[in-house]
């Protein structure tokens, strides 16, 4: 009898129960709400899923996933032995995916893949509306400055604005790897909340006689122009900006595969295999750094605070750009598209239409605003680039 | 951090930050509206024949 009493105790004491920490149990709630949210709500399920999933692994007590023995990515601890790579936790080496910049530079091969830039070729001048939408970028980083957080912590912070996910934590890996897993959930939870973020600020900021503005039809853009436009972008940005080159590089290769007409093998391996795979590994270690001790600071309430401003003040930045266009051009552009500028591809643009929609049933804004919707994605881009190149 | 809220002394030193960030993007991106302008006033084959 005494033996099964022994027996029992042992195992109570080490059990997760007893090694349960507060903040573990508050991040496995977490974990579970997130999870609510994605698999009931459709949050962006296909990247809150994982991340979810990821929090709950890296606080499961004594599990040790994200454990660094071999001091890695992390510090040893003094006179502590340092075990060999493969001794780490499983999401521990996965992340050097996240780390290295591996992973958002596949998922951005993936997007480009995906991405037509046909409507952003057919209409120029819409890259100037994805330029504008970096706005919150910068008021976001002047924000979390005046917070009190350090330069990379604020060009991490900041980044959220871009709407934009791997730049996100492309940045944030390289400048602030500490608050990756806040500023990951707050720019995908912001992305899937852009239909209840963005009208508000849209209303706010346009006449009824703006919103009302049809545009006219985009002419087609021919196979040539689409082949030589993600080679000369490549090398453009790469020379004005290197450090923007991983990422955009990969943009536009992947923009390549699918527009080349010769390797639609590859460019469908890019689209869905490719970004699929990835994807999982990105959300679930980039979850799993949610750690309770770091992740449960008041810096994170202010982080998803600055992320909302950030959001508000790209999409403020997009439909001012717009307002002034429809001045320039004597109403030919409906400032709304302005707001598809933060990239959110394609919901973003979805908004856009949706808002027009409503003042006139008649319009059509969906392809206009796919123009500024991509040009967002490489102006994300070339914003981190642009902070890497000041603070990296 | 936090003993530092709303230091106006760091916002004016980080203003030119986002003054250079914003310049550098429209830069890009002007640079890349020319760039596609250029393309688009490319000879069409197929409006030749």
């Amino acid at each position: 009898m005494e033996m099964v009493k022994d027996a029992l105790l042992t195992l109570v004491r080490e059990s997760g129960f007893a090694l349960l920490t507060w903040q573990e149990g508050v991040m496995l709630l977490v974990s579970f709400l997130l999870l609510f949210l994605a698999i009931v709500k459709k949050f962006e399920p296909l990247l809150l899923v994982p991340i979810a999933f990821g929090i709950m692994l890296a606080n499961l007590p004594g599990a040790g996933l994200m454990d660094d023995p071999a001091g890695i990515m992390t510090e040893l601890a003094e006179g502590a032995t340092r075990a060999h790579w493969y001794e780490n936790g499983v999401l521990r080496l996965i992340y050097a995916g996240v780390k290295s910049s591996i992973f958002p530079c596949l998922i951005f091969l993936g997007i480009g893949a995906m991405t037509d830039f046909g409507p952003l070729l057919a209409n120029p001048i819409s890259l100037l509306l994805g330029a504008a939408a970096q706005l919150g970028v910068y008021v976001a980083f002047l924000l979390a400055r005046t917070f009190g957080f350090t330069v990379y912590e604020a060009a991490s912070i900041g980044i959220i604005g871009g709407a934009d996910g791997p730049t996100a934590i492309f940045l944030t890996g390289k400048l602030a790897p500490d608050l990756l897993a806040p500023i990951a959930v707050a720019a995908y939870s912001y992305m899937a909340l852009i239909p209840l973020i963005q009208p508000p600020i849209m209303k706010a900021l346009t006449t009824e006689k703006e919103r009302k503005v049809e545009m006219k039809q985009l002419r087609k853009v021919s196979k040539a122009e689409k082949i030589i436009f993600p080679v000369v972008v490549a090398v453009l940005c790469a020379f004005l900006i290197p450090s923007c080159a991983s990422l955009i590089g990969m943009l536009m290769f992947g923009n390549l595969l699918k527009e080349c007409g010769v390797t639609d093998r590859l460019s469908d391996v890019a689209q869905n295999a490719l970004t699929n795979i990835v994807t999982i590994m990105l959300g679930l270690t980039v979850g799993a750094t949610a750690n309770g001790a770091i992740f449960l600071q008041l810096k994170t309430i202010l982080i998803i605070v600055l992320g909302l401003t950030a959001f508000s003040f790209s999409t403020a930045g997009g439909v001012l750009l717009g307002k002034l266009l429809y001045l320039v051009t004597g109403g030919k552009i409906n400032p709304l598209i302005g707001a598809a500028g933060v990239s959110a591809v394609p919901m973003a643009a979805r908004v856009a239409q949706v808002e027009g929609r409503k003042y006139n049933p008649t319009n059509f804004l969906l392809m206009h605003a796919m123009g500024p919707n991509v040009a967002g994605v490489i102006g994300s881009a070339v914003a981190a680039g642009f902070l890497l190149s000041m603070f990296g | 951090m936090f003993e530092n809220m709303f230091n106006v002394e760091l916002l004016m030193d980080s203003l030119p930050f986002m003054g250079k960030g914003m310049l550098g993007i429209f830069i890009v991106t002007t640079v890349i509206v020319t760039v596609v302008n250029a393309l688009n006033s490319m000879p069409d084959k197929k409006d030749k024949n």
